[in-house]
């Protein structure tokens, strides 16, 4: 787990091993890497700040163990810091005490996502807790803002509310509201126009709607690329309207996502959903043990484990990522893959956990990942099954007469097997090249720079 | 009218950097330029988005040549603002239109909620008030309600705007749109597409292919493609760039929505990495609310100088 840290900071730690406890400028040389690791994940200042002397005040005088490098131990450390910032281990539900009808209000700057998360809260409340709905849009700035949000409650399957020109935002407040009690909704969700937090006449506006409605819920939405200035966001809206819970949009992308962190920090609101896609049904729970190793650059470890124990037994997930990581990765593996395929998922559905994958992911599913079907599946594990234990182990060695005979035996043909042979080369000088560039380039450059150019660009269908 | 455009821009850029200033006037009013005021200006550059990198060479720079001076808060304010502009300058670079070209296209890109659509209404207003005739794209075919935005901006700037029923391809539309903005001899196309994030190979293949169908139509278009950046953005933006850039041949930059409090401070960072011009800053919702970017007032807005 967590390597790329890890190695900066057994870097630091090296010849520390005999001295038993770590003193304070042991430590403060760690914390200089963490801090720039959090700063380049876009953490604010100040709320790195209070991290460093929280892990700084856990880690001073500690006791050097045995089995474990000073390091890793540090780099323990950060991380149950990291997760009890976020909110701690498990996801925090919305809170839906209140009298029907349930306001719930969205706020948060331009183009956060509040809209589409708007409509992916209709979707998932009236699906998943079978509760009646009714969509209002506030917005009345931006051109058009009312009726993307009807197309979306129509795409969602729930109410919205007439749109009727020429409201101001706390009369469409006032008549969702009656509506919502009159029509006997459930919950009404109210979404609002995007607002610079030092607009002080939209942001007096924004709380007198919450002093009209009286939310059991102000979300605030944030891009999940958010910078430094998070912070100066959520002060804002806490201040004025009382945030209660953030959604943190954009997660698909590959942004690390220190936002998370300042703005929970700053408003002491707990993180409850993240948007992950544009699609209605791509709004998630907030994890924050998974959150912590992407904000920390290492990647959703957790959530990469635990895909793959959904379906394999713990033991040879680890094994695998583990050996994916060190870049040893042989036909043996990639025969082990293919017998877990069809319950795991394609290798790229793990690649797709850690940071900055999602491009490569789908340039994986493009190349075939995704559409294989189980005979062509079935196929290479017989050529690999053809194969003597030492092709296996180095495939290099498989040339024209290796190839005929393994043909042969699995009942293809070279040209498939030279298929196979090709696809595990560009999968392991991928992992090579992942290795070689390490966490940082990783970040910098994303996944691409890992891709053999022939993967690129498949023209594929556009999905989203 | 001008002067009214100036000062709101000014207001916008000073609003959105008073805290820096204020913070930069705190620490150095007559200090002594030592270690400790070094890193607390450092903090002060990454706190506005420069980033940790491009802020320790800027600190670095400033420790080789005034180390230990007796600086006042001004002078450190200048200096600074000095070193950003001169990272900033080369970019500095208006959108210049191929007059030869009938219609000049221009691909409008970004990640979702950038600030495209608005940027297109807004420079519609632009080409309207200096007699350039511009016709409108509605490229973005996927988000709901997105062609309707774009119509209200056409009404708004009296610009034509070419559209599809819903879920027409994007590639085809925009080869109608240009087919339609020739037969007009319109000056300048704007094509508007939907917002992607550049981590999405398929929806990157997709602009690749709008490119690619154009060009069928004028082989020397597209002949700018802006990419929008949310000032509010921080190091992801950098990714943003580079991706962009590799997929669709990014001409310049167009950043939004720095009439907050969002300081910008990674366009520092993006000029030194990659060079691309950037055009314009954004500095609101309306129609007037597009500036040319000035390297000099935005290093001086970002410092408090
Ligand atoms: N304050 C401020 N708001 C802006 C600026 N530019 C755009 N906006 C607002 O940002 C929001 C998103 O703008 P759009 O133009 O719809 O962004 P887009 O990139 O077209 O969005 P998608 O098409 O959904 O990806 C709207 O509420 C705009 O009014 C700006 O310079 N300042
Ligand atoms: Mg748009």
């Amino acid at each position: 787990m967590f390597d790329a840290l890890s190695n900066k900071l057994s870097g630091v730690f090296d010849g520390l091993r005999r001295r038993g406890a770590l003193n304070e400028t042991d430590v403060m040389e760690a914390l200089r890497e963490v801090r720039l690791a959090l700063l380049d994940a876009d953490v604010a200042l100040p709320v790195v700040k209070d991290f460093i002397n929280k892990v700084r005040e856990r880690a001073v005088g500690i006791e050097v163990l045995d089995s474990v490098s000073p390091g890793q131990q540090v780099v323990k450390i950060v991380n149950d810091v990291m997760i009890e910032a976020l909110g701690g281990a498990g996801a925090v539900a919305l809170n839906l005490n209140a009298v029907a009808p349930i306001p719930i209000l969205m706020v948060g700057l331009q183009g956060s996502g509040k809209t589409t998360t708007s409509g992916k809260l209709g979707l998932r409340l009236s699906q998943r807790l079978r509760k009646k709905v009714l969509l209002a849009s506030l917005d009345v700035q931006r051109p058009a803002a009312q009726l993307q949000l009807q197309q979306l409650a129509e795409r969602a399957g729930v109410a919205s509310l007439p749109i009727v020109p020429g409201e101001t935002p706390l009369q469409i407040a006032r008549r969702a509201m009656d509506t919502g009690r009159r029509e006997v909704f459930d919950i009404v969700v109210l979404d609002t126009a995007g607002r610079l937090s030092i607009n002080q006449e939209l942001m007096d506006e924004v709380r007198d709607i919450r002093a009209a409605t009286n939310p059991a819920e102000v979300l605030l939405v944030v891009d999940a690329m958010t910078g430094q200035d998070a912070v100066n966001t959520a002060k804002a809206f806490n201040d004025a309207v009382g945030v209660t819970g953030i959604v943190l949009t954009r997660m698909d992308g590959d942004a690390r996502g220190g936002a998370a962190l300042s703005m929970r920090a700053v408003t002491g609101a707990p993180i409850k959903l993240t948007g992950s896609g544009e699609k209605l049904d791509a709004l998630e729970d907030f994890h924050p043990e998974r959150v912590a190793g992407r904000i920390l650059g290492m990647g959703d470890v957790v959530g990469l484990v635990e895909k793959a124990a959904e379906t394999l037994d713990q033991e040879e997930a680890e094994k695998l990522a583990k050996r994916m990581a060190r870049g040893q990765f042989d036909l043996e593996d990639y025969a082990a893959q293919l017998r877990q395929i069809t319950k795991m998922g394609s290798i790229s559905s793990i690649i797709g956990m850690l940071p900055g994958a999602g491009k490569i992911q789908q340039q994986l599913e493009q190349a075939g990942g995704a559409n294989i079907d189980k005979t062509m599946l079935g196929r290479q594990a017989a050529i690999i099954g053809s194969m003597t234990r030492k092709e296996r182990k180095t495939p290099d060695i498989i040339k024209a007469s290796r190839k005929k005979r393994i043909a042969a035996g699995s009942g293809t043909s070279v040209q498939e097997v030279n298929k196979l042979l090709k696809q595990f080369d560009d999968m392991s000088a991928m992992m090579k090249r992942m290795n070689k560039l390490g966490q940082k380039g990783l970040m910098r450059h994303g996944l691409s720079a890992l891709m053999p150019k022939g993967m690129m660009g498949g023209g594929g269908r556009p999905f989203r | 009218m001008a002067l009214g455009f100036l000062s709101r821009l000014k207001q916008g850029l000073s609003r959105s950097t008073a805290k820096i200033s204020e913070s930069i006037g705190a620490v150095f009013t007559r200090r002594k330029l030592d270690d400790a005021a070094l890193s607390d200006l450092e903090d002060l550059l990454v706190a506005a988005d420069l980033g940790t990198a491009v802020a320790a060479r800027i600190i670095g720079e400033f420790r080789r040549t005034r180390f230990g001076s007796e600086v006042t808060d001004d002078e450190v304010k200048q200096a600074l603002a000095g070193e950003i502009a001169k990272i900033l300058a080369p970019v500095a670079i208006p959108l210049a239109l191929d007059r030869g070209k009938k219609p000049h296209v221009v691909l409008m890109v970004g990640v979702n909620g950038t600030g495209k659509t608005t940027t297109i209404g807004k420079l519609a207003q632009q080409y309207r008030e200096q007699g350039i005739r511009a016709v409108l794209a509605a490229g973005d075919t996927f988000r709901a309600a997105a062609v309707e935005q774009l119509q209200v901006w056409g009404d708004r700037t009296g610009a034509p705007v070419i559209f599809g029923p819903p879920n027409t391809d994007s590639a085809g539309l925009a080869f109608d749109a240009l087919a339609r903005a020739q037969e007009q001899g319109a000056d300048v196309l704007l094509i508007d597409t939907a917002g992607r994030l550049h981590n999405k190979a398929a929806l990157m293949d997709e602009l690749q292919k709008i490119i690619r169908v154009i060009k069928k139509k004028d082989e020397t278009a597209p002949h700018s493609v802006l990419l929008v950046l949310d000032a509010t953005t921080g190091q992801n933006a950098l990714n943003q760039v580079d991706v962009f850039r590799e997929m669709v041949n990014v001409t310049g930059l167009v950043v939004t929505k720095l009439d907050g409090s969002a300081r910008g401070g990674i366009v520092v960072a993006l000029a030194e990495e990659f060079g691309l011009p950037v055009h314009f800053v954004g500095v609101g919702e309306q129609a007037g609310d597009l500036r040319p970017f000035d390297p000099g007032e935005f290093a001086r807005g970002l410092v408090g100088a």
